[in-house]
């Protein structure tokens, strides 16, 4: 195969706009961050990814050199194979990765767009995709796959352009965010927004929000866990103290819980690979998701007549996005005559489940491509 | 792995497969891990739909390319529209459901035809256990202590045909089998280990 510059890993591409967003907000131009791997000759699976994730599925990241982060799922032999699959993986639309985002630059005026940037929604986000597609030269795709905000990309994928996609993997997500995710997403921006560092988000020409975004991602990673979880792994156990006091109360407020110290683990190692304005942009898209409302109140009537087949997989222990929400979309399907399939598996991880080792998903995912 | 043709099938399974029209668009409620859905998707190239309550099984029916929804007869055929099928099937689930004349009217609601598959409680064998051992019968078909038996609502062919009378409900065929060979309608409730009813709206 002749060398194409266009597919590989970590491959960037401007996409010539105009690009009208859903608020009707115009974007001169578009940068999409992506990855492709595998043969392009080959049925495509496009792969969408969460609100914190990348278009690194499954080669390293280039600046932590961590395993791409479906690299257990996504791979030659793997579930989703890409020894007989062309895979693709776009960084979203709002995000910080090499996709047109708050912290990019405005071609317009040089500068950066900080919240200049218009609000977009999953769908803008699916559109971008559906864009870099063309260039690409895919037109149907042999499946969308997504957990969590990579799940609502997936639906809101077969809603837009049904004739495009034949497979729908929706996995840990709904059709619609319920009042508790907006809640505590509005908790994680507000603690950005209160940094003193954030600046009215023009904060790029000084220190970022770190101590805000720390915040809004601890918040945020209690949701994608399991009260289980939490308790099997750290229960009440406290840190080793500095000075080699082992397990004992400071009576300060230092990190004494060893699940106070890990959540600032999480809050610190985040602020290093992400830009707080674009977790701003992509909760609110997630926020604004409501795929039923956008069809007149009924989910249903965004899969009427659609021959896309459906597969949704919901965990037993994830309170963010509970097995009720993919029910809902079962029940849409049915009520649209959509070939659905719908299993609730039991894991003890939480939302996070998706991205950890079930080899039950495993199993269902790679039987479900193969048919 | 290749279906199941339906010479493999359970019994009773391998009467409705052998039944149910090519190419119809058909559900099979309790489907299990899918053996019939297989062997009608592959044999009478059917459009399946499976529900089916244990998740294990599911996962393996989606596994194997099925299209099956995780869900229980008692709550989940609601979220099926009027008519979405042709064929409904119930094989040998009936006596395991809550309330399982609002399972029935629910099958005919969703199709125009449902396939009933049920273990005949008064079949000799059971009649015998009561009436000589005084015990809940254990038999090859109800091969489960009273107290971990999924089957809660234990039902007669005889019970089955009265139901039907009484609810207008037509049978459109029937089968009845004794060791996995057909026996006569007449005598079935005493002789029939098993049934399987073709019923219509």
């Amino acid at each position: 195969m002749p060398e194409d510059s266009r597919f590989g890993p970590a491959r960037h591409v401007t996409l010539p706009g105009p690009f009208v967003v859903d608020s009707g907000a115009v974007l001169g131009t578009v940068d999409v961050g992506y990855s492709t791997h595998g043969d392009p000759r080959h049925p495509t699976i496009l792969i969408c990814h969460a609100l914190t994730g990348d278009q690194h599925v499954a080669s390293p990241h280039p600046r932590t050199g961590k395993p791409g982060w479906w690299s257990r799922m996504v791979g030659p032999g793997l579930p989703i194979d890409t020894s007989r699959h062309f895979v693709v993986c776009a960084n979203v639309l709002g995000s910080c990765m090499g996709t047109s985002g708050p912290a990019s630059v405005d071609p317009a005026s040089g500068c950066r767009y900080a919240m200049r940037f218009p609000v977009v929604t999953i769908r803008d986000m699916v559109r971008v995709q559906a864009l870099l597609l063309d260039h690409l030269g895919v037109g149907r795709l042999h499946a969308v796959v997504g957990g969590s905000m990579g799940g609502m990309q997936v639906l809101a994928w077969a809603a837009a352009f049904p004739d495009r996609v034949e497979r729908a993997v929706v996995i840990a997500s709904a059709a619609r965010h319920a009042a508790q995710p907006i809640a505590f997403h509005e908790v994680g921006r507000q603690a950005i927004m209160a940094d003193p560092n954030w600046r009215g988000g023009d904060y790029y020409d000084g220190p970022p929000p770190a101590a805000g975004l720390a915040v809004a991602r601890m918040a945020a990673h209690i949701t994608y866990v399991s009260e289980a979880g939490l308790t099997e792994k750290f229960g009440r156990r406290l840190q080793n103290r500095p000075d080699g006091a082992t397990g004992a109360k400071s009576f300060g407020f230092d990190a004494d819980f060893q699940v106070e110290s890990y959540l600032r683990h999480q809050g610190i190692s985040f602020v290093d690979r992400f830009d707080a304005n674009a977790y701003l942009y992509i909760t609110r898209a997630m926020d604004y998701f409501d795929l039923g409302e956008e069809h007149g109140g009924r989910i249903a009537d965004a899969f009427r007549g659609s021959r896309t087949r459906f597969c949704l997989v919901s965990f037993d222990t994830d309170w963010l996005y509970p097995t009720a929400e993919s029910r809902a979309v079962v029940k849409a399907l049915h009520a649209a005559g959509a070939a659905a399939s719908f299993v609730e598996l039991s894991s003890p991880f939480g939302h996070d489940a998706f991205l950890l080792d079930v080899p039950e998903l495993d199993r269902v995912v790679a039987g479900f491509l193969a048919s | 792995m290749t279906p199941a043709g339906p010479q493999d099938l359970r019994a009773d399974l391998e009467i409705i497969s052998n039944h149910v029209p090519v190419a119809a668009r058909v559900l099979d409620v309790g489907c299990g891990t899918g053996d019939l859905m297989a062997s009608l998707v592959a044999h009478r190239q059917v459009d399946a739909r499976g529900l089916e309550i244990d998740g294990a099984n599911v996962a393996a029916a989606v596994a194997r390319g099925l299209s099956v929804v995780q869900g229980d007869a008692d709550v989940d055929l609601a979220d099926y529209p009027d008519d979405a099928f042709e064929v409904a099937i119930l094989s040998q689930t009936l006596q395991t459901t809550r309330h399982p004349h609002l399972v029935l009217a629910e099958l005919l609601r969703l199709a125009p035809r449902a396939f009933v598959s049920f273990p005949n409680f008064a079949h000799w064998r059971v009649r015998l256990s009561l009436l000589w051992g005084g015990r809940m019968p254990v038999t090859r078909l109800l091969p489960l202590q009273w107290y971990e038996t999924p089957n809660i609502h234990h039902v007669t062919v005889d019970d089955f045909r009265a139901y039907l009378a009484d609810r207008r409900i037509t049978v459109e065929r029937a089968w009845f089998l004794n060791r996995d060979r057909p026996t006569s309608a007449a005598a079935a409730n005493f002789r029939a280990e098993h049934a399987v009813f073709l019923i219509r709206r």
